[in-house]
């Protein structure tokens, strides 16, 4: 008979030593960081505190999706990304940059466009879906493959000087996407981030803020954004907090029966 | 008539300019407050020429255009984000 591995190494025992002494993560929440399986979609603005973040924080697996390549426009305000790596792969960036941060975490890079056919098979069997992209089409789709696993959907959006977070999961009593904003509005209306420009600073804070409720969501710590949209405006110094619900007759989750969270 | 704060949210705030004003309405119903706010000037206007996506927040919670101003002193009107 041997004894079972250790969970960690030395090394890691100290990495994590300021999440284990934590009274709401401790040794058991920074195991199950450890054997967390996480999807990330989207490493641009948003994901790239997200990514940072996860990894630092030890969550064991972390997939990432995006099929976009690092420009020099990305650099003010994508900060997983370097000078030195323009033209790679977004994904592959980002592979280089959490390797260089924690060497204990597997990150898998899928250089690809998200479409429905790939989300059914990447969503199912995660214990977070992180939703970090840039246009609504994307958000509606994945948000559809979330609901149909049963996989909780931590969605930020930003724009200008602006940005939203929430936790989608109808099947624990929270709306889907499709509850809270039901229309796509038009193309006019949406401006990119290209188009409309956006504070470089922005995506650092929501992005820290999905990172820290990734973390929350998987430890069990303290209060969910389950039913609450965050509104952060950072422009005004506005934050909002709306009480939101599911859609009786939702297309999109209306037939799951919701347990409390 | 009843003094409301009302707050608006990305492209509402970028195209009325301000990221809150209070108002003294009489309208009955979140609609009759957008046909009013909408009324108002060219920037309200613009702001709430195509209502469809925008969604509203009576004392921050998630509410209906149908839904009654009775008693409400926050009204926020927020869109989709889109960017990452």
């Amino acid at each position: 008979m041997t004894a079972p591995a250790p969970l960690y190494s030395d090394d890691e025992l100290q990495r994590y030593a300021r999440h284990i002494v934590l009274r709401e993560i401790g040794g058991p929440g920074q195991a199950r960081l450890k054997r967390a399986n996480v999807l990330v979609i989207g490493a641009g603005g948003l994901g790239a505190p997200v990514l940072m973040y996860l990894a630092a924080a030890g969550v064991g697996r972390i997939t990432v999706v995006d099929d976009d390549m690092v420009s020099v426009s990305n650099l003010q305000r994508q900060v997983i990304h370097a000078q030195d790596r323009i033209g790679m792969p977004k994904v592959e960036s980002a592979r280089i940059a959490v390797a260089g941060i924690n060497p204990f975490v597997t990150l898998t890079p899928v250089a690809e466009r998200l479409d429905a056919a790939r989300a059914a098979v990447l969503v199912p069997g995660r214990d977070l879906v992180i939703d970090a992209t840039d246009d609504l089409q994307t958000r509606h789709m994945l948000n559809a493959a979330c609901v149909a696993a049963g996989v909780p959907l931590l969605s930020g959006a930003i724009s200008q000087w602006e940005g939203q977070m929430t936790l989608y999961d109808p099947a624990r009593s929270a709306p889907c996407l499709a509850c809270l904003f039901p229309v796509i509005p038009p193309a006019e209306l949406l401006p990119t981030c290209a188009a409309a420009g956006v504070m470089g600073a922005l995506p650092g804070i929501v992005g820290s803020m999905m990172a820290a409720e990734a973390i929350k969501e998987l430890t069990g710590a303290g209060r969910s954004l389950r039913g609450r949209l965050v509104i952060q405006d950072v422009l005004w110094g506005e934050n909002r907090e709306i009480a939101v619900s599911r859609r009786d007759g939702c297309p999109v989750c209306g037939h799951i029966h919701g347990t409390a969270a | 008539m009843q003094s409301i704060d009302i707050l608006y949210f990305a492209w509402l705030r970028e195209r009325i300019d301000q990221p809150r004003e209070r108002i003294e309405t009489a309208a009955a119903t979140v609609a009759d407050l957008v046909a009013e706010l909408a009324a108002r000037d060219a920037r309200h206007a613009a702001a709430f020429a195509d209502p469809t996506a925008i969604r509203v927040a009576l004392d921050q919670s998630l509410a209906d255009f149908a839904a009654p101003l009775t008693g409400v002193r926050e009204v926020a009107f927020f869109p989709p984000m889109t960017g990452g």
